[in-house]
């Protein structure tokens, strides 16, 4: 099993092959990427299948994206989103 | 041109014979029966793996080892990839991963599917599949309930633990308890077990014997009994606690969930004062039953009818047709019935296709295939009417709980709303932004739907279907990028 990374607001997040950026940041210890629009609050992946959009982040400068769907890959420079990403 | 883009540009001219939404259970035997019997199909699914939920699978070329065992039937599984990769070789088949459906057109010369390839990030391309028919196998989602704390990270769906070991063999947690009600909450304790999670506890809400009013119906399925053996068995060798007439109502932690409060609910779904026993945990996973995915089929006009579970779901003939034509449907947005039920479902869709067109073999039996249908049917009547949603749900909620994730509406807003007049979701929604926010409201609907009505929706009244299809919020980009002759 072969690892690789990808950049994480500066840090290096290792994933295997075929995980999504989501399930890299959990298995990171990571479980909150994004703080909400409104309040504040940490929020992460939660349905894990792309229905709720708690898990947004922005990946090569692209906002909105679900990082439960969206796959990792070596190099990706992926950053956490403030707000909703609806003020784009 | 290259020849890919050759075989693009000809499709996006000829209208294939079937288009299918989603690659699960239902949506897979559906389009390897009707392309092993001639017909050309256009799978697509929004997943980077064939499989929908149920069978989940890493994308190709991963390398993550050992998914497989979290899989049931994975024979099944592999023989109808086998076939689709097979028609596919062919052409036979045109299999669009990574392709999220964001509207549908209906015509006299068929349907028209916009989808958006998003396999790239930033690169988002527009594209219009076209066929005869559509059938909807678009899957299902769990259901929510919201609880004091249950927007804390570490706090998630049971298919969300579930996604995360078979789709990236990912742990949430390591101390991870899990609640809801239905069978569905077993195999996710067992497969987190299996990859060394301790499990502190499965919290059904229901009880048990109400699966006895329904003994035809499960005497009628023995390996289903087989099933649930297997897993009492391995809730039993992991030491897994199991608790029912319990569940979770309350979430803590400052960053990420620390801990939970569980406790006891009477007969009729209301939670037992006095009976609050708190857990430490470092991960949750939650689900009360499933939602259908209805938007291709609601935006088309499909008439719809209630599920025993407040659901609305898909109505259907014999041959899984919709009461708008050249539209059928499958699996779970029928009704919550379980990937057995789907993949037959998907079966007669296709057979009925083929029979229409002449390209069957009428000579194949389906007795035994409606029999085993009719059978599915009544097992998963059974599971909704022994699985209900807690009538007294709401009064685990305090003023401050939130309630709409996506637009942070809390319980108190929603509950001015109800006071001053506002009587179902939509006028809640109207009111005070529930269900507006990036998700449209397919994780707050049905709870918010419960507190306006002051019930829990049922099969006579059933929680409206989410209409809007947000699944793939569209950049202008990708829009202008659409090449003009796949335009109207
Ligand atoms: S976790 Fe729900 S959309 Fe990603």
């Amino acid at each position: 099993m072969s690892t690789s990374t990808f950049r994480f607001d500066g840090t290096d997040i290792a994933f295997v092959p075929g995980q999504s950026v989501g399930a890299a940041l959990v298995a990171a210890g990571r479980p909150s990427w994004r703080t909400t629009r409104h309040e504040g609050s940490p929020r992460g992946l939660f349905c894990g299948i792309g229905v709720c959009f708690d898990c947004l982040v922005t990946v090569d400068g692209f906002p909105n994206e679900r990082a439960c769907l969206v796959l990792a890959e070596a190099g990706q420079q992926v950053s956490t989103q403030e707000g909703s990403g609806h003020d784009r | 041109m290259t020849a890919e883009d050759r075989r693009a540009h000809t499709r996006a001219h000829t209208r294939a014979d079937l288009l299918v939404a989603g690659g699960g259970p239902a949506g897979l035997t559906a389009a390897a029966t009707a392309a092993s019997g001639g017909l050309s199909v256009v799978l697509v699914d929004s997943g980077h793996a064939l499989g929908g939920q149920y069978w989940r699978h890493p994308p190709a070329g991963a390398q993550m080892s050992g998914t497989d065992g979290f899989h049931h039937d994975l024979t099944a599984y592999r023989s109808l990839v086998d076939t689709i990769s097979g028609h596919a070789e062919t052409g036979l088949v045109d299999l669009r991963l990574g392709h999220h459906a964001w509207t549908v057109r209906r015509d006299e010369d068929g349907i028209e599917l916009h989808v958006v390839d998003r396999r790239r990030p930033g690169a988002d391309r527009a594209v219009v599949l076209r066929g005869r028919r559509l059938l909807v196998a678009s899957g299902a989602y769990d259901r929510q309930l919201p609880f004091p704390g249950w927007d804390l990270p570490g706090v998630y769906t049971a298919g969300a633990l579930q996604a995360l070991l078979k789709g990236g063999g990912v742990a949430a947690g390591r101390r991870v308890l899990v609640a809801g009600t239905g069978p569905f909450l077993l195999p996710v304790a067992v497969g987190l077990a299996d990859a060394g999670v301790r499990v502190v506890g499965v919290h059904e809400a229901n009880d048990p014997r109400r699966w006895l009013r329904h003994a035809r119906a499960v005497a009628a399925l023995p390996g289903k009994a087989v099933e649930g053996v297997e897993y009492a068995a391995a809730l039993l060798r992991h030491r897994i606690p199991v608790r029912v007439r319990s569940t979770v109502v309350a979430a803590h932690g400052r960053e990420r969930v620390e801990a939970v409060t569980v406790a006891r609910l009477d007969r009729d779904g209301r939670l037992i004062e006095g009976t609050q026993q708190r857990i430490a945990v470092d991960a949750v996973g939650v689900g009360w039953g499933f939602t259908p995915q209805l938007e291709l089929a609601v935006s088309l006009g499909c008439e719809l009818i209630g599920s025993e579970d407040g659901n609305a779901v898909v109505d259907v003939d014999a041959w899984q047709r919709t009461s708008v034509p050249g539209v059928l449907a499958a699996g779970e947005t029928t009704g919550i019935g379980g990937a057995l039920l789907a993949g037959l479902e998907g079966r007669l869709a296709a057979e009925g296709l083929l029979r229409e067109v002449g390209c069957g073999a009428p000579s194949v039996r389906l007795r035994p295939v409606r029999r085993a249908v009719a059978r599915q049917r009544a097992f998963s009547r059974a599971m909704r009417e022994a699985h209900p949603v807690p009538a007294g749900w709401p009064a685990w909620l305090d003023d401050e709980t939130t309630i709409c994730r996506c637009e942070e509406v809390r319980h108190r807003v929603v509950r001015e709303a109800v006071a001053s007049g506002a009587s179902d979701g939509r006028q809640v929604k109207q009111l005070t932004r529930t269900g507006m926010g990036w998700c449209q409201g397919r994780i707050c609907g049905f709870a918010v739907e419960c507190l306006a009505r002051g019930e829990v929706p049922g099969v006579a009244a059933p929680a409206p279907a989410s209409e809007r299809l947000v699944a793939a919020p569209l950049t202008l980009g990708a829009l202008a990028r659409l090449p003009s002759h796949e335009v109207e």
